[in-house]
């Protein structure tokens, strides 16, 4: 398929929610943590209808934390919700040793990640959070890219044993995978096909990661755009694979140029397959207040970022 | 250049006159959060009056000097952060930076950050904060600085109710009164209300008077939305520094205060008035200073 039609506009969080409801009514094991952000993290439906498998932990998520990783000592499957600042930064230490060095089978579910939440500000907009689990021995990281995608994630993860970072986001943003499309844990997607450049994108930045392959279909260039939705642990096949083919890559990610999607596929070349990369991801700056489209913009995450980031790395092949 | 003036502050600013102040912040807030349909109103109002007390009445602090070391003036941190349009408007209207600013809240550009920060350089604005739960270990900090440099001014901190169910508060809470930090004066925002429901529902605080008081604080309870007794509490406040203990003023206070359909829930914490809800908010506030 060359051409992904809009199905719907929707948030990914809310991706999450309608995931997190299904597991309830499939899996009694599954229980549900929030720290005051019930309905900012759609978890509100789960709650009402699984009350006794919900914990409201107040604002305090070192606690729930602790409390997620003591849950699993007796089979709970335990869904932790929170944004995506203080589901990583906040509570590295409680993360680190009471899940995963533990070894806990704690899904830690984080909302507003990245520049796209808006008006809330740098304090809000973490760009480093992939880079903080992605260094956890054992921590599966994920970052779907749709509301579909996410939801998918959310089922598939409680079946995954072992701790999983999920992360997703707060605007509303174009629906375009198809539900059909199966969603594997560790298995990235061709979304479309090309010869001369792979671009590799995680998250939101998969739709601008489309729509700068149809704007560089145009100027004769043929893109390759692949779906890193688990960025650990890395398809290394499919990026292998695909910049065989193309001999160059490009990678988009809304997080820091450092420790995200785009180091993990830049060590993948290093050690297996040097060839050159570009980068579309923050330059090493915090974020703002402002409308995701502005911050997209300002921050160099939009189209023509990505047209312009092919064009560079083709002239390096 | 302001489009409107901006209040001197001073010791003798009368009741009523820090009640007119108080009205324009209200409507200052009210219009911030509309102007970008996104940012917290509802605890902003309900603070309105501190903020109001402490900057035109309370602080020993001078606009016109401001730097970032603040030596010999009395410092304030905000620890819940969301409330920023309070602040924001407070710092305005007492001089620190032009009124007319107000109109970028939380839009590309501006200064005036969705939660305060440093990073653009804000006058008045001394601590990053909008992650809860940090400011009163910072407000530590500065008060030790202050003993360091025998500077005999005062730290003031504000939490919100809610924000004290991070552990991070009762860690500094330990440590102020096991080092006798007594150059602090902390207030919390006791509206009862946060982000998913009322206190007591989310997760209760308990006896908080008598918590403070068992971590070894001076405790005392105030109306915030009662200028008289604000200014009366601040003055007690005053009084027990320097006695070897830090001091704590639970503020009861009510979220959306002066704003009818604002009160009485959490529901407004975190959404923005429409065009019609502005009007009818602004009508029930006095424009006193001149909208910016
Ligand atoms: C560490 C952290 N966790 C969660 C949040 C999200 N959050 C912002 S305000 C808020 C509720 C705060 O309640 P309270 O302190 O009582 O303030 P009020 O709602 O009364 O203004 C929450 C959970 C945050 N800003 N920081
Ligand atoms: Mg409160």
């Amino acid at each position: 398929m060359s051409s992904y039609p809009i199905l719907d506009q929707k948030d990914t969080r809310s991706g999450f929610g309608a995931g997190l409801l299904e597991l309830g009514r499939s899996n009694p094991n599954v229980v549900g943590l929030c720290a005051d952000l019930t309905g900012s993290l759609k978890m509100d439906a789960f709650q009402k209808e699984f009350p006794e498998r919900f914990f409201q932990i107040g604002i305090a998520e070192a606690n729930m934390m602790g409390i997620a990783a003591g849950l699993t000592i007796g089979g709970k499957i335990p869904f932790t919700g929170t944004f995506a600042n203080f589901s990583t930064g906040r509570v590295y230490d409680q993360i680190r040793q009471s899940i995963a060095y533990a070894g806990k089978n704690v899904k830690i579910c984080a909302s507003h990640a990245g520049l796209t939440l808006g008006e809330d500000g740098a304090t809000h907009q973490i760009l480093e959070d992939i880079g903080l689990m992605r260094m956890l021995p054992g921590m599966t990281v994920i970052v779907p890219c749709d509301y579909n995608q996410t939801r998918q994630a959310t089922i598939a993860i409680a079946a995954h044993e072992g701790p999983v970072y999920l992360r997703f986001g707060r605007p509303k943003w174009p629906v375009f995978i198809p539900n059909e499309l199966p969603f594997q844990i560790g298995k990235a997607q061709r979304l479309i096909e090309g010869s001369d450049v792979s671009i590799f994108a995680c998250g939101h930045l998969v739709w601008r990661a489309l729509q700068a392959a149809e704007e560089l279909k145009k100027n004769g260039v043929s893109a390759e755009v692949i779906n890193v939705h688990t960025i650990k642990p890395l398809d290394l096949d499919a990026v292998l694979a695909s910049v065989g083919k193309t001999g160059c890559a490009v990678t988009c990610e809304e997080h820091n140029r450092y420790g995200g999607l785009g180091d993990a596929i830049a060590q993948a070349l290093a050690t297996h397959k040097p060839a050159p990369q570009e980068y579309v991801a923050v330059n090493d700056s915090f974020g703002e207040s402002g409308t995701p489209d502005q911050l997209l913009q300002k921050y160099g995450l939009d189209v023509p970022d990505i047209v312009k980031a092919v064009g560079r790395v083709m002239k390096r092949k | 250049m302001t489009s409107s003036p901006s209040v001197a502050t001073s010791p003798e600013t009368t009741v009523s006159e820090l009640q007119r102040i108080a009205s324009q912040i209200r409507r200052d807030i009210v219009r911030q959060v509309h102007g970008c349909q996104s940012g917290h109103p509802g605890g902003s109002l309900g603070c309105a009056d501190y903020f109001t007390a402490l900057y035109f009445h309370v602080l020993r602090h001078d606009p016109a000097k401001w730097d970032m070391d603040g030596k010999e003036q009395d410092l304030f941190f905000l620890s819940n952060g969301h409330i920023s349009p309070a602040w924001y408007s407070t710092l305005a209207r007492s001089g620190y930076f032009p009124v007319k600013e107000l109109a970028t809240f939380r839009k590309l550009n501006s200064r005036l950050q969705g939660h305060p920060t440093t990073h653009e350089g804000l006058p008045g604005v001394r601590m990053a904060s909008g992650s809860l739960g940090q400011g009163l270990s910072v407000g530590i900090g500065a008060a030790l600085a202050k003993k360091l440099n025998g500077d005999g001014k005062l730290v003031y901190t504000l939490h919100g109710d809610g924000e004290l169910q991070e552990g991070q508060i009762w860690e500094a809470a330990m440590y102020a009164a096991g080092n006798k930090v007594d150059n602090l004066i902390s207030t919390v925002d006791y509206n009862g209300r946060q982000i998913d429901g009322d206190v007591d529902d989310v997760l209760p605080l308990g006896d908080l008077k008598a918590k403070w008081l068992a971590f070894g604080w001076d405790v005392l309870e105030t109306n915030g939305n009662d200028m008289d007794a604000l200014l009366k509490t601040f003055a007690t406040a005053k009084s027990r520094t320097g006695k070897g203990k830090p001091v704590m003023i639970l503020m009861r206070t009510e979220m959306g205060q002066g704003v009818d359909f604002m009160m009485n829930s959490h529901a407004w914490h975190g959404i923005a008035p429409n065009d019609e809800q502005l009007a009818s908010a602004l009508s029930q506030l006095e424009e006193t200073l001149g909208d910016y």
